[in-house]
């Protein structure tokens, strides 16, 4: 890790402030540091001076009520995976949380740094390569090895997002609340995360000089189930290969709405309109739930080592509908 | 401590403007700051707003000793229980958590920090200031060994017993939570740790004994 000096903050206007007087990568934030600090020990960023969130306060806590969730950036994934109302009523996302990484780093790790971490490309986290994310010319994973890369809007970089939590909070309909310079703004969690073709550096639409500070996520109709299915290589924590994460009005057999976010298989986190499409407005089965994963992957453009994630995704797709109406 | 750095320790009041600016032409840019002022004070916290801290005398609480050291910005709690010298000039020896992948995942520095397993390798030491930090040292009682270090020894729960010390503290923070842990339990509490021996079957035949004298 390189030298750098570390300011604890004390305000958001401090924070944006500091931000602004440099460009992507001079001054940068940590919260829980638990992705931060790998990139620093491997020199894939090298910022002069990190500015400690955590000393933010009133920026950790989960409040809920009848409208929804508010939660803050700086609650770590353990807290949101624990937690009783978001385990009942919001099962997609605590079932999500609960998938992140291992209990070490869901006991440090953030929701704000969940989001706003960056990918886990060996490309790209390779400090000897420069790669189209990092400014380089290509991306490797065209020609080279690609296992874990993206089978949907890749072009021209096939990262995935690693994010669990992403998608989950996509296909509950939440919102994000961002501060900068000039005030803040909430906008939907699904508009937040962009494609390589709009921006090959970045993954979401932050400006150097912003920052997350709240989830909100709106309270799901009584009739709601949501579930998170995630395929890892083994047994053991990893990020996602694959992952659905599913939100169904259910009345019955009878899906009345779907909203199918999928993770792992995409720059960003993946709206499978064609499923929900699929399954909206019909009775539940195997055919039908078997149709709705063939429709989520017919797009679908792997690569030469990950024609395996097309197969997986259109299984995990027909599982969860499938789950949405048992018992 | 040198003239120098006592000059240093003095002026804290550089502005955000110069200070930055400092950093942009490459000299030293930020100043020391008694660490004891910067760090949760909102009394001083105004006055405080943009100081940049590269090094710190800290103190931090392990295994209910206080250790007060000296670490750069970038120091990690691991680097100061295997590396650190305190402002003593004694080691601080802790060299129970092991370095292995220094980067979030193998679990062999595993620590915790008011009562949760964390990875050593991934705190910034100045971020643990003011914690109550317990390493696999502080988890007997003197000479009493722990239930789980009884239970990891009567089990032969290790091979070359690397990877045990950070096993033995992630064992103790899942029973501390959950008294009686299922199979599946203890294999999710125990999933942020690697053995590469693969003793994994005798470490949680390990975690229920222990369960059971708990």
């Amino acid at each position: 890790m390189e030298k750098f000096s570390y300011v604890n903050a004390t305000s958001l206007k401090q924070v944006t402030s500091l931000l602004s007087d440099s460009g992507w990568g001079e001054v940068m934030m940590i919260a829980g540091g638990t992705d931060l600090l790998a990139e620093l020990k491997e020199y894939i960023e090298t910022p002069k001076t990190l500015i400690n969130l955590k000393t933010l306060p009133g920026m950790d806590s989960i409040s809920a009520d009848a409208s929804g969730l508010k939660i803050g950036a700086l609650t770590t994934v353990a807290e949101i995976a624990m937690h009783p109302t978001i385990q009942h009523h919001y099962t997609v996302l605590a079932q999500a949380a609960a998938s992140v990484a291992t209990p070490q780093i869901r006991n440090v790790g953030t929701l704000g740094g969940n989001l706003c971490q960056r990918p886990r490309c060996w490309y790209y986290r390779d400090e000897t390569v420069s790669c189209l994310k990092k400014g380089g010319d290509l991306c490797y994973a065209v020609e080279g090895l690609s296992k874990y890369h993206a089978i949907f809007g890749g072009d021209p970089v096939y990262i995935v997002h690693p994010s669990d939590i992403a998608p989950a909070l996509i296909a509950l309909n939440a919102s994000i609340k961002i501060v900068g310079p000039e005030g803040e703004k909430t906008i939907k969690v699904e508009d937040f995360f962009t494609l390589p073709a709009a921006n090959p550096f970045r993954e979401n639409v932050l400006e150097p000089n912003e920052i997350v500070v709240e989830v909100h996520v709106p309270k799901p109709n009584p009739n709601t189930k949501s579930l998170y299915l995630k395929a890892r290589e083994k047994g053991a924590p990893d990020f996602a290969l694959a992952s659905v994460a599913g939100v169904f009005e259910v009345m019955g057999r009878t899906c009345q709405t779907a909203s199918i976010v999928l993770g792992g298989v995409a720059p960003a986190p993946w709206r499978s309109t064609d499923a929900e499409t699929a399954l909206t407005g019909k009775m539940i089965n195997d055919s039908v739930s078997a149709k709705a994963g063939k429709e989520a992957v017919k797009n679908a453009q792997p690569l030469n080592d990950n024609e395996y994630k097309v197969t997986l995704t259109q299984n995990l797709i027909s599982r969860a509908a499938m789950m949405a109406v048992s018992k | 401590m040198s003239d120098k750095e006592k000059e240093e320790k003095k002026g804290t009041n550089i502005s955000r403007r110069s200070f930055l600016k400092g950093v942009g032409t490459g000299t030293v840019a930020a100043t020391v700051a008694p660490a004891t002022i910067l760090v949760g004070d909102p009394e001083t916290a105004e006055a405080q707003v943009d100081e940049a801290i590269s090094k710190a005398e800290i103190q931090l609480n392990i295994n209910d000793q206080v250790v007060q050291i000296e670490v750069e910005a970038r120091t990690t709690l691991l680097s100061v229980l295997r590396d650190g010298i305190d402002t003593q000039g004694d080691y601080v020896d802790l060299t129970g958590a092991k370095l292995i992948c220094d980067k979030g995942e193998c679990g062999g520095c595993t620590v915790l920090v008011d009562g949760k397993p964390v990875y050593a390798c991934m705190m910034l030491a100045m971020d643990v200031q003011g914690k109550q930090i317990t390493t696999v040292e502080g988890i007997a009682n003197g000479d009493e060994l722990h239930p789980v270090q009884d239970a990891f020894i009567q089990h032969d729960a290790l091979m070359c017993g690397f990877c045990t010390p950070g096993f033995i503290v992630s064992s103790v923070a899942l029973l501390n939570e959950n008294k009686k842990p299922t199979l599946e339990e203890i294999k999710e509490g125990l999933s942020g740790n690697t053995c590469r021996c693969g003793t994994y079957p005798f470490i949680f035949d390990a975690v229920e004994t222990a369960s059971q004298k708990m």
